[in-house]
């Protein structure tokens, strides 16, 4: 079974090249496309103003995009937290992670924004169902745990997926990636100290973690996008160094980084089939669900409803705010040019 | 409890309250910005309420920490401002919340820098900072939404008539108070009116508000006694805390 192309998230967007982008390809120059080319292969980053396939340009645009959702969708589940963390040192280190993914849609917005769509229009397409984000999102939190996992686990995923992309061809999105990467490796720490405490505390605690590192895991190795052998768009990408290694080249090292993490917890890899291939150097993992893969895309994960209304919410309800923000500008406006005159 | 331990909890628990509330709104803002903003805050306050909670559990000398205090009093021992318990209503109440508060910490915190306490002057010294900023912020917004459409305007004039009656606590000087300022260690609270009424009218000007008058009634959140909305607050915060005892995070 192939994959459609619309499966582009977050990380797992790093295949992303419609089938519309194939035909403009043609119709463009050759020459600029051979220097354009000729760049990219000699590490040459590609500015805002630089000329570009129109193909890539929409790759980009799709894949940063996407990238800037799934930061403001996962402030949710988290941010689920907030209120609840059980000391004031975590409550603090949970509302500057929010806010750090919060800054960082911000700053991918912007990124995005270069290639000539503004955030208004992204975030419409948000919130009417139209643009993806980082299925991993649509999970809940039910414990503190989960906050835990995430930053471990989810955070950790990403960092796999973007340091590559610190060196991706395009430089807003380069330079955006170096920065971004920085937080994640921080929030990946926090969210492992969270683990080691539960693990190393109560048998209520530990009992939270395990049940945390359960429901995580899969979606996490799930992060990384379907599988070589069904991802059709990866060689265009290379070829633009917009991605850089396969979808299961990064599994594999979330994989290996991550065993010895759990063992080193304590806790429990929900999958039976995980071995150490000692030849190889790697751990063997067993099959991965894809059909839940694809149902949760589909909008039928447990809270992909609940993320698009509260997005939705905070949009409608802050509606007025920002009327007021753009009126009371131009009133401004209005007054300084009548005092000019 | 001694006055200088009761003195400094009204001031930390004010600022973890409001700090709690301010949590509730983030990634639910109107703009990404206003995300990036109110966690600002929130961060700032929560800062503020750690170190001066720590500096209540030590003059308290029964070894509480700052998480015991936060986590396990029960709702009548927390002596923040009744002001910072309401809710967060929309975005324009928020806003009025902080402004009036923030108006109110600034004053606070700069007379707290004379204070003959030198860890309450050294709190305050990094507080005053953050309060500038914060009502620079809260004041801006209060300008913009006073100022910009005839919604908006309705909605923080609203919102002042509601939140007002609970300024008056603020200023309202008790026992505790009273022996704070002999001793030197903080100004008396109605000695923060003058400044205070000065700041917000400035803004109210600027803004088209117009203040309601004061009300005669006021409540005693710092010394205990408080509206029904705190129970709720500290229902959500203790929860995950008092379900552990012992446990450590
Ligand atoms: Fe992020
Ligand atoms: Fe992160």
């Amino acid at each position: 079974m192939r994959r459609d192309s619309g499966v582009d998230l977050y990380t797992q967007g790093l295949d992303s090249l419609g089938k519309d982008c194939l035909r403009d390809e043609a119709e463009e120059s050759g020459t600029f496309e051979q220097r354009f080319q000729t760049r990219v292969d000699a590490e040459e980053k590609i500015e805002p103003k630089d000329w570009m396939p129109e193909a890539y340009r929409r790759t980009l645009i799709r894949q940063i995009s996407q990238h800037a959702h799934s930061e403001i969708v996962g402030m949710l589940p988290e941010g689920n937290w907030i209120t609840r963390a059980p000391s004031l040192l975590r409550k603090t280190i949970l509302i500057a992670k929010v806010q750090d993914e919060g800054g960082h849609g911000a700053y991918l917005y912007s990124a995005t924004e270069t290639l000539g769509v503004s955030r208004d229009e992204l975030i419409g397409q948000l919130l009417e169902g139209k643009a993806k984000y980082s299925s991993i999102f649509n999970y809940p939190t039910p414990t503190w745990a989960d906050v835990g996992a995430i930053g471990w686990l989810v955070d950790g995923a990403a960092i796999m997926n973007q340091v590559p992309l610190c060196r991706c061809s395009y430089g807003p999105y380069a330079r955006a990636m170096v920065r971004i990467c920085k937080e994640e490796s921080f929030h990946q720490r926090q969210g492992y100290e969270i683990m080691m405490r539960l693990s190393r505390g109560t048998t209520a605690q530990k009992d939270m973690a395990q049940q945390a590192l359960n429901r995580w895991w899969w979606p996490s190795l799930m992060m990384f996008g379907p599988s070589d052998a069904e991802s059709k768009h990866s060689a265009q990408s290379m070829r633009w160094k917009i991605k850089r290694f396969s979808n299961d080249e990064l599994r594999q090292k979330f994989v290996d980084y991550t065993v010895p993490q759990a063992e080193f917890l304590g806790l429990t890899i929900p999958d039976p089939d995980l071995r150490r291939d000692e030849a190889a150097q790697h751990y063997r993992f067993g099959t991965i669900d894809w059909n839940e893969f694809e149902q949760v895309l589909k909008g039928h994960g447990p809270c992909n409803r609940e993320r698009l209304e509260a997005r939705r919410r905070a949009h409608d309800e802050g509606r007025w705010v920002r009327d007021a923000a753009i009126a009371h500008a131009a009133k401004q406006a209005a007054r300084k040019n009548s005092r000019a005159a | 409890m001694m006055p200088h331990c009761a003195y400094v909890l009204r001031i930390a628990d004010t600022s973890l309250i409001l700090a709690q509330r301010l949590g509730e709104w983030v990634g639910h803002a109107p703009a990404i910005e206003e995300d990036l903003g109110l966690a600002n805050v929130s961060l700032d306050l929560l800062g503020q309420a750690r170190m001066l909670l720590s500096y209540a559990g030590e003059l308290e000398g029964r070894g509480r920490s700052e998480d015991d205090l936060a986590y396990l009093r029960e709702e009548s021992e927390f002596l923040n401002a009744t002001l910072v318990e309401q809710p967060n209503g929309d975005f324009g109440q928020t806003v009025v919340r902080q402004f009036l508060v923030d108006a109110w910490q600034l004053e606070l915190y700069e007379q707290l820098l004379e204070s003959k306490d030198p860890r309450l002057a050294e709190i305050a010294a990094k507080a005053v900072k953050e309060t500038r900023y914060h009502l620079r912020y809260s004041a801006g917004w209060l300008v913009r939404l006073g100022d910009g459409t005839d919604e908006s305007h309705a909605r923080v004039q609203d919102a002042l008539t509601r939140l007002w009656p609970l300024t008056g606590e603020l200023f309202s000087t008790d026992e505790v108070d009273r022996e704070i300022a002999q001793a030197g260690i903080g100004p008396a609270a109605e000695a923060l009116l003058p400044g205070w009424s000065a700041r917000v009218a400035a803004v109210f000007a600027e803004a088209r508000l117009a203040a309601p008058v004061m009300s005669p009634f006021s409540w005693h959140g710092k010394q205990g006694r408080h509206s029904e909305h705190l129970g709720f607050v500290l229902a959500e915060m203790q929860s995950l805390h008092r379900a552990h005892p012992g446990a450590t995070w």
